[in-house]
């Protein structure tokens, strides 16, 4: 918790800006509204945090929520009564694309950059020569729900974040979570006290996946089907962990400041919808930001962080 | 280097990238002949040449990054920019080149330097630092331009389409550019600095050497390449385009291609030659599946693999070696 406090602190002065431009962001149809569309990046974030905690990334996960929602798309066709067997599916391939990054990066020694770029390449190539090159078919009603609808006036994708928020706290205080830190700050100390490297890392690509696949369930219903859905999405994850506080590298940071870096990522793209920097420049005021809020955390806290590049000039 | 056996010297992820070169074109001879055609033909020579000699540059840059230990994520935005530039200052007129490719050359090492200070001075990872820097330039793109722009004259043009015999002038400026980053690399003081910093940096600053300096160049050179890069792209598109950097995927491929040719992603080890025997390699598989008719996204899959199952097997000799 401690650790989440400065990205909270930031989280709350962008929501009371966002609030002050539009008071409707007060009340709880406007905020639940702004969750349900944070929903998605907030789950994927999860789901990369465990992957960068343990000193690995992942760039697959954009383009398996593309792959995920065109699949839906095309079992689906329409069909109501396939919406649970391909819900189920979707999970199995989330959790089968990250066994296989994970596996390919621990046991073949490739570092998980290159192994899931080139995943990244393979899932956008398989699932568009399957497709025929644009998405076919269409979603159920009773799988949009999942990004759309809600339970009365919550909507079903901040129930879902509740719940997938609630089991990756937990996950990261059982032992799981603290040999996955261990395993990410010093992968040869962790192996010689007996940590089994290579099974928590594997563990952690494959919640990734899962992430994955959920956010490819609630992004297919909020935003349709179309061979974009997941375009960037990997880059934005990484960059909401990381914002977060969670260092590149592995070994540090909370699961709690990665969402709150992706809720704080969202607030400050409807912050600037608002003050009507819109579309173009967005990008351009993003990108100082993210290098801004890093480097701010590198710098006041020095002491924490092993030497990375350039400390060494800046010491002699 | 002329003591190792030749059995050590295959151990070496260069040569294994232009074994399986020759071993690609010669899959690729009959599975073309197969299907009936003829691979290496004039025509295909020349499509593998100009295929790669974009892509190749930034790959060289791209190299220098990673041997410093740093990445670079903004090129593909940075060749969208200069594409622009370029084009727009010539705007037609053969007087206009030189200024034109100043102030390309200007603005990327502008850019490199950016990236190169951002992450020695502000500490911000290379990931973090140059996919911002990349965001930045995106914003700008977005916001000025809809579309192709300016217009780059005709002598210009030359660079992206003449050759001399089955040698394109685009491809001559690559092996230019490979040559002076090899020459670099490995007669030059800054070429063992580099390697020293990649390979362990407080090594590297306990022996005396300015750390941050060295990767604030390799950066500054890594944009530059980017930027001739950007020049060869406008030329060939006779103008400038907002996408061209993107739609070609130069950062992660290029990215990719410096990992095939054996150069460690963690800095320190590997070296030009095997860059461009890797992009040769992505170049070669292109070309067989043009020639073979294949869908272009099975192209995507086997790149993807292929990739991979290289980074592996040289994961293994390296194993194989230290043990």
């Amino acid at each position: 918790m401690k650790r989440a406090l400065p990205i909270l602190a930031v989280l709350v002065v962008l929501l009371a800006a966002i609030a002050f431009v539009n008071p409707f962001f007060l009340e709880p149809a406007g905020f639940l509204a702004f969750a349900k569309r944070a929903a998605p990046l907030v789950i994927l974030a999860a789901g990369q945090y465990f992957v960068i905690v343990s000193g690995e990334f992942d760039l697959s996960v954009g383009s398996l929520v593309t792959a995920e929602v065109v699949i839906a798309a095309r079992l689906i066709d329409g069909e109501e009564p396939a919406t649970w067997p391909v819900i189920a599916l979707l999970i199995v391939i989330g959790l089968l694309v990250g066994l296989v990054n994970g596996v390919v990066t621990t046991k073949l020694r490739v570092p998980s950059f290159i192994v899931t770029l080139g995943m990244l390449l393979v899932l956008s190539g398989a699932v568009f020569l399957w497709s025929g090159g644009a998405p076919r078919g269409a979603l159920s009603e009773g799988f949009r729900a999942f990004g759309r609808g809600g339970l009365g006036p919550v909507p079903w994708s901040v129930l879902i974040l509740l719940a997938v928020g609630a089991a990756a706290i937990w996950l990261m205080r059982a032992d799981f979570g603290k040999t996955l830190m261990v395993a990410g700050d010093n992968e040869r100390a962790a192996a010689l006290s007996g940590v089994r490297v290579h099974r928590v890392k594997i563990f952690a690509f494959m919640l990734s996946g899962l992430a994955a696949a959920v956010t490819a369930i609630l992004l297919g219903g909020f935003a349709g089907v179309s061979a974009q859905v997941g375009q960037g999405l990997e880059f934005s994850a990484i960059t909401a962990v990381v914002l977060g506080g969670v260092v590149l590298g592995g070994g540090r940071g909370s699961v709690l400041a990665a969402m709150a870096g992706a809720f704080t990522l969202e607030a400050l793209f409807t912050l600037l919808n608002l003050y009507g920097i819109s579309g173009a420049l967005e990008f351009t005021v993003q990108g100082v930001i993210i290098i801004v809020a890093v480097a701010a955390g590198a710098v006041r806290l020095p002491w924490k962080f092993t030497p990375r590049k350039g400390d060494a000039h800046a010491a002699s | 280097m002329n003591g190792i056996p030749v059995a050590a010297r295959l151990r070496e992820p260069t040569q294994v990238v232009f074994l399986a070169l020759l071993g690609l074109i010669a899959l690729g001879w009959v599975l073309v002949a197969l299907d009936g055609g003829q691979f290496l033909t004039m025509e295909s020579v020349v499509g593998i040449q100009q295929r790669s000699a974009a892509l190749g540059i930034v790959a060289v840059g791209q190299t220098l990054a990673i041997l410093a230990g740093s990445l670079d994520l903004s090129v593909a935005y940075l060749i969208s920019l200069t594409s622009l530039v370029a084009a727009e200052i010539m705007a037609g007129q053969d007087g206009n080149i030189v200024p034109a490719v100043a102030a390309v050359l200007a603005l990327s090492a502008l850019v490199g330097l950016v990236n190169g200070l951002v992450i020695t001075r502000l500490r911000v990872h290379a990931f973090i630092a140059t996919l911002g820097v990349a965001l930045i330039i995106r914003g700008i793109l977005d916001h000025l331009y809809d579309g192709p722009a300016g217009k780059v004259p005709e002598s210009f043009q030359v660079l992206g389409y003449s050759r001399i015999g089955p040698v394109p002038v685009s491809a001559l400026l690559w092996a230019g550019v490979a040559v002076v980053a090899w020459f670099l690399l490995s007669r030059t003081r800054l070429g063992y600095r580099i390697y020293a910093v990649g390979g362990n940096e407080e090594v590297a600053r306990l022996s005396g050497i300015r750390t941050g300096r060295i990767v604030v160049l390799t950066h500054v050179l890594c944009s530059v390449c980017a930027g001739v890069a950007g020049l060869l792209l406008a030329s060939r598109l006779g103008a400038g385009a907002p996408t061209v950097g993107t739609d070609g995927g130069y950062d992660l491929e290029s990215i990719a291609a410096v990992v095939l040719g054996g150069t460690a992603l963690a800095g320190g080890k590997g070296g030009v030659a095997g860059t461009v025997g890797g992009v040769l390699l992505l170049a070669v598989l292109d070309t067989i599946f043009n020639q073979l008719e294949v869908n272009s996204f099975v192209k995507d899959v086997v790149r993807g693999v292929v990739i991979v199952i290289a980074v592996a097997v040289y994961a293994r000799r390296t194993k194989g070696r230290s043990a």
